[in-house]
């Protein structure tokens, strides 16, 4: 049982419907219609070129090849989590504790699932190896952008109370304790949500595409909870990583809050 | 029981200020007074460690650089003129248990440590916060403008209090202050922030 072939005048008609809401948007003054076509634009070019590159990857099979794509996708979603930040630390510190993490969490679960669990020969293969740790990086990439936008936010909003909490003499891991926690909930509450909802309120789209191409439901949700133990992994260690380094950077070796270490938000 | 420790200011230096030298003895009361913006708040930052600044500052034999920094704050107590309160009760900001003797001298009841702490008012919040770093027992204490937020009957009753505490503990005590007749009743020597340096002022003129 194959995929049913898709060509792109069947695309284009998806395509029209968009313009068609667009236009719909623009009559009713919403104001919405310009970013909405960009943002669709954006998805087919963006898409066009990681199929080309993917198809390029599958042929060649080049373990080189694959840790530089592997790269690539790590440095973008680096800045990506550093953009997100309304207060980030300075001097590229949330650009690098963004990116290691990603890098030790998402990286080392990546290998470990591709050696350890599935197994595919060469361990490499492309055709695992890429879009495993594309769904990973994505999610961990989400969740760490959250907690440390929520930390660095939540420290500068509360220093009357960690200031006081410091006086009375209270180490810096106690006096930041509560908001550090509040931190990592929300760097994890996504995937735990996405968890508890997974199949009874969405079909995740890992499966729902494996199925679509025509894999066993068995075996397709056998690889959706793999991938999403993966994921939870992932993110989790991740934002853990994020938060133990980033809220450590909050303070000097004095145990002072440092928060001029912050950038002032933009606009 | 009270402490034998002194307080020394050695070369402190932070924004505008600059050679700070300053000796509080045991269970003496130094008033620090001068314009706002001049500083005084930023030194008693800099003497709890909570701002980098230049200079040494010690606690008896022990300097600030060689301890860290929680411990160093755990000993030299600033309380600051707006206390900040993080938890549900009143109760929950405190180490242990404070005596009721404690909180009545500051008009307070064993029921206040279950108040919820959204409806303390600003008054209650000082005389709060003066309590909760009191008793932690350390070794000095730094107040700023510990009655700002009180009225006269209210202030003169957390000045008998405190002072009552320093002579007992022999804390040395950094006082910053704006009235005059406060500092008459409370200060051993007073000194006065001008331009950067401290003038001492003679306590008796008041």
């Amino acid at each position: 049982m194959g995929v049913i072939a898709l060509s792109w005048w069947q695309l284009a008609l998806a395509a029209t419907m968009v313009v068609g809401l667009a236009g719909c948007v623009a009559a009713m003054r919403l104001g919405m219609s310009r970013s909405l076509l960009v943002a669709a634009l954006r998805t087919v070019i963006q898409l066009a070129l990681v199929g080309l590159v993917l198809e390029a990857l599958f042929a060649a099979e080049r373990l080189l090849w694959v840790v530089l794509m592997a790269l690539g996708m790590l440095l973008i979603a680096g800045r990506e989590v550093m953009a997100r930040q309304k207060r980030r630390l300075l001097g590229g510190w949330a650009f690098g504790i963004g990116t290691l993490s990603m890098f030790l969490s998402s990286f080392t679960v990546a290998v470990l699932t591709l050696t350890v669990v599935i197994g595919p020969e060469p361990w490499y293969r492309p055709q695992y190896a890429i879009p495993l740790l594309g769904m990973l990086l994505g999610n961990t990439m989400t969740g760490v952008a959250l907690a440390l936008d929520r930390l660095t936010d939540t420290a500068w909003r509360q220093r009357g109370v960690i200031e006081n909490r410091l006086m009375l003499g209270e180490p810096w891991q106690v006096a930041i304790g509560d908001i550090r926690r509040e931190a990592m909930r929300s760097g994890l509450m996504p995937m735990i949500n996405a968890m508890a909802a997974a199949g009874v309120v969405s079909l995740p789209g890992m499966m729902t595409g494996q199925i679509l191409a025509g894999t066993a439901p068995g075996l397709a949700v056998k690889y959706q909870i793999l991938i999403m133990f993966a994921i939870t992994l992932g993110t989790g260690f991740g934002t853990l990583a994020a938060v133990a380094v980033g809220s450590r950077r909050l303070f000097d070796s004095r145990e002072r809050l440092r928060l001029d270490r912050l950038a002032t938000p933009q606009r | 029981m009270g402490s034998t420790e002194t307080l020394r200011l050695a070369d402190v230096g932070i924004g505008a200020l600059n050679g700070i030298e300053l000796e509080v003895s045991p269970g003496e009361i130094v008033c620090l007074s001068g314009a706002s913006g001049s500083g005084k708040s930023r030194l008693l930052r800099a003497v709890a460690d909570l701002d980098p600044h230049e200079g040494e500052i010690w606690l008896g034999d022990q300097a600030q650089a060689h301890m860290p920094g929680h411990a160093w704050r755990r000993r030299v107590m600033l309380v600051p003129a707006e206390s900040h309160w993080w938890a549900e009760t009143v109760g929950e900001h405190f180490t242990g248990e404070p005596e009721a003797a404690e909180l009545e001298a500051l008009g307070f009841t064993r029921d206040t440590l279950a108040w919820q702490v959204g409806r303390l008012s600003t008054g209650e919040k000082q005389r709060l916060g003066l309590l909760r770093a009191v008793s932690r027992e350390p070794g000095a204490l730094l107040l700023d403008e510990p009655t700002a937020n009180l009225d006269d009957v209210a202030s003169q009753r957390v000045e008998a209090w405190l002072l009552e505490r320093v002579r007992e503990r022999g804390w040395p005590t950094l006082w910053v202050a704006h009235d005059r007749e406060q500092i008459a009743r409370v200060a051993n020597r007073h000194w006065r922030i001008v331009q950067g340096r401290l003038e001492e002022v003679g306590v008796a003129w008041a």
